[in-house]
């Protein structure tokens, strides 16, 4: 008998490829199936929102692109009758009025520094935002402390550095609303903070007061702030006293965003595990060195979201200050629509398209910015 | 409790106003700021508008600019505060512009109960119809039956109805939150007739899909005479006010021009002579130099030219001259004598 047993030839050595799946599995159909049909309900839904895209997008890229008019000096270039075609968005206005949109009426042998300034705010923004940059710590001390002293020698004017005094109510447009917004923003943060551990302070004094200024700031809507500052408070001060007529608004908004900015501090602080805060009173820390090196960075990091939903909205409540006066993007561009020179059916609906253009551009940068921190922060936590 | 500290409020808030009020000589403030502070509007066609630049145009920009003129010699010494209507009065109150050429309708209670004067109507305002031309309607009165669309809770829609009762006409009110709203309503077929102040008809219309198709009717419903205020208790200060308006009205009146004021200084025409400061001391006893009405027509110009420039023929908003004429042509603005 032979003992030996050989392998047998027609075996095969290796396992034999894969077949692809069926069609029906991959592929862009399966890709559909999956993910816009899977089910009646959803294969419902997709169809109806394949329907509102289908009426809203046409008829607004028809708007504003297609039938849109690129150049002219005046009103003849986008009404149909004259322009001999159908008229859609007049992006000419606002190309005519870019300046005043952009500057307000700064006056224009000055407007250099202003550009000067939206220079000196990109770069502190990049600086403090873009984490590879160096010496972020300097960084701050610029945005938070050299720069406002800059825009407010450069903005407004001094003697002793030789430029011309220029009023705020020659500010406007873009210069103003940015304005408003940083203030607000650069203002709102530190205060809230303190007002969030104001709040959840022991200390009784401290604890009431920063109930009290948060419960009343929330409880009043920003109109009604901003109202009160422009038209009631002149009444009180005595008739030598004024406060500037943009100083009263950028108080307002600053304190109202604070009150708003600490709620959500506060949020982060009470999601904080008692654990951490014992833990670092074990290791012998002090009320804040606990808050600022254990606590605080760990607080901010969950309510991220939260900070930035604030300072969106708060950007957007800039146009706010057109109500009492206040020459921003929106006020400028609605004082420039009803320029008879430009008045045509589609004038107003171009100079909003524009500001949403401008607004949403500023916005969805915030928004993506915070969820790249996000990922960043929580990268420690998915290991 | 309440009431008295609503009283409180008041009172201290009245005291305020009259405390500021009785600072008088705003003109020794004015010479020393250095500029006049003029309460403007935020936006009104033709009336006060920012350019392409910024810099404010228009019918009640350019009577601060004669301001400044009269005072400086200079009419870019003026710095504009738009004012909502909301707060135009207070700021005018509180101190915080010196003077409001802001289309205010003056009425008995505002002259007699905010503290306020108004020393000069610059404009006759009134509210008026426009109507589609292929209706075929040539007057107001022909309306009978007609929806007409109109602002919210507006004295012009309270005009609407008393106008339609008092005729005994018919009709249907179509009414919107908004100016812009309204407008566009009507435009789109929404009402056979549009109506708002007739100031306000013009520049509307420059906005129709076809502005050729559309007729201002030549009626006009309601008084709207628009003034330029000023704070009660400073005598001299209105003084200027007034006699800066009446300067730009005997101009027109005398046919003195921007471009020949210079000219016409050497006339000797007794008349021309009394308001271009060549005879008489007429501007001291208002504070100001004796040429200032020769400075306002040279740098500014006559209530004409300035009418004519921003609202008139020589704008886009093409406004008749209607009340606004000089007496002499059946309107009525009225110079009163420099004498």
């Amino acid at each position: 008998m032979s003992s030996s047993v050989e392998t047998p030839v027609f075996i095969q050595t290796k396992s034999h490829e894969a077949l692809p799946p069926p069609n029906l599995a991959r592929g862009p159909i399966a890709w559909m199936r999956e993910n816009l049909f899977p089910s009646i309900p959803n294969t419902i839904l997709t169809l109806v929102v394949f329907y509102l895209l289908y009426v809203a997008i046409p008829p607004l890229v028809k708007f504003l692109f297609i039938d849109a008019v690129w150049t002219g000096t005046d009103r003849d270039a986008c009404r149909a009758e004259t322009a001999g075609h159908p008229v859609g968005a007049c992006w000419a206005f606002v190309w005519d009025k870019i300046n005043y949109f952009i500057y307000g009426s700064y006056p224009i042998t000055e407007r250099w520094r202003v550009d000067v300034w939206f220079v000196l705010l990109a770069i502190g923004v990049v600086w403090l935002l873009w984490l590879k940059a160096p010496r972020r710590d300097v960084g701050a001390v610029y945005f938070f402390i050299v720069f406002p002293v800059l825009s407010f020698i450069l903005l407004l004017g001094s003697d002793w550095v030789g430029l011309d005094h220029v009023p705020t109510g020659l500010w406007g447009g873009i210069l103003v609303t940015l304005i408003v917004a940083t203030v607000g923003i650069v203002f709102s943060l530190p205060f809230g903070i303190l007002l969030a551990l104001g709040r959840r302070s022991r200390l009784p004094i401290i604890r009431m007061a920063s109930v009290i200024f948060i419960e009343f700031v929330r409880g009043v809507p920003l109109i009604t702030v901003l109202i009160m500052a422009n038209t009631m408070l002149p009444l009180f001060l005595p008739g030598d006293i004024t406060i500037d007529r943009l100083a009263r608004p950028l108080v307002g908004v600053a304190l109202f965003a604070s009150a708003y900015m600490a709620e959500v501090v506060r949020g982060g602080l009470q999601a904080m595990p008692k654990g951490q805060y014992e833990g670092a009173m074990s290791l012998g820390l002090k009320y804040w060195q606990m808050m600022v090196f254990i606590i605080l960075p760990q607080a901010l990091r969950i309510v991220i979201p939260g900070i930035v939903n604030t300072f969106i909205g708060l950007f957007k409540d800039t146009s706010l200050v057109a109500i009492v006066g206040i020459f921003d993007l929106v006020k400028t561009i609605e004082a420039s629509r009803i320029d008879p020179s430009w008045s045509a059916p589609t004038i107003g609906y171009t100079g909003y398209a524009f500001a949403a253009f401008f607004y949403f551009i500023f916005c969805w940068g915030m928004s993506r910015y915070s969820l790249g921190v996000e990922r960043r922060l929580a990268a420690g936590q998915n290991r | 409790m309440k009431k008295a500290i609503v009283s409180i409020a008041f009172g201290l808030t009245a005291s305020l106003i009259a405390s500021g009020a009785s600072a008088q000589a705003t003109l020794n403030g004015v010479k020393q700021k250095g500029f006049v502070q003029c309460g403007s509007n935020p936006g009104l066609a033709g009336f006060g508008v920012p350019d392409a630049q910024g810099n404010w145009t228009g019918f009640d920009v350019d009577f601060c600019r004669a301001m400044a003129a009269a005072i400086f010699d200079d009419p870019t010494k003026v710095r504009f505060i738009p004012l909502t209507a909301k707060d135009r009065f207070t700021a005018l109150q509180s101190g915080e512009v010196d003077v409001l050429a802001r289309n205010s309708t003056v009425t008995m209670s505002r002259d007699t109960q905010l503290g306020l004067e108004f020393p000069a109507i610059n404009y006759f305002d009134g509210q008026g119809f426009m109507v589609r031309k292929s209706l075929g309607v040539s007057s107001a009165k022909e309306l009978n039956g007609a929806s007409v669309c109109t602002q919210q809770g507006t004295t012009t829609e309270l005009n609407l109805a008393d106008y339609f009762r008092a005729n005994n006409m018919k009709y249907e009110v179509v009414a919107f939150a908004t100016a812009d709203e309204t407008f566009k309503a009507y435009d789109a077929g929404r009402c056979d007739a549009f109506t708002t102040d007739a100031s306000g008809l013009y520049a509307e219309r420059l906005k129709a899909s076809n502005v050729e198709d559309h007729i201002v009717l030549p009626e006009i419903i309601s008084k709207e005479p628009l003034a330029i205020a000023t704070r009660q208790g400073d005598a001299q200060w209105s003084d200027i006010v007034r006699w800066t308006h009446n300067a730009m009205l005997n101009a027109e009146e005398l046919g003195i021009t921007k471009a020949n004021v210079d000219q016409m200084k050497g006339s000797e025409n007794p008349e021309v002579k009394r308001l271009l400061g060549t005879e008489g001391k007429y501007g001291e006893a208002v504070g100001l130099p004796n040429d200032w009405a020769y400075r306002i027509v040279k740098h500014v110009g006559n209530y004409g030219e300035v009418f004519e420039k921003n609202i008139g023929e020589g704008s886009r908003l093409k406004i008749k001259r209607g009340q606004n004429a000089l007496w002499t042509k059946g309107g009525l603005q009225y110079g009163i004598p420099v004498r």
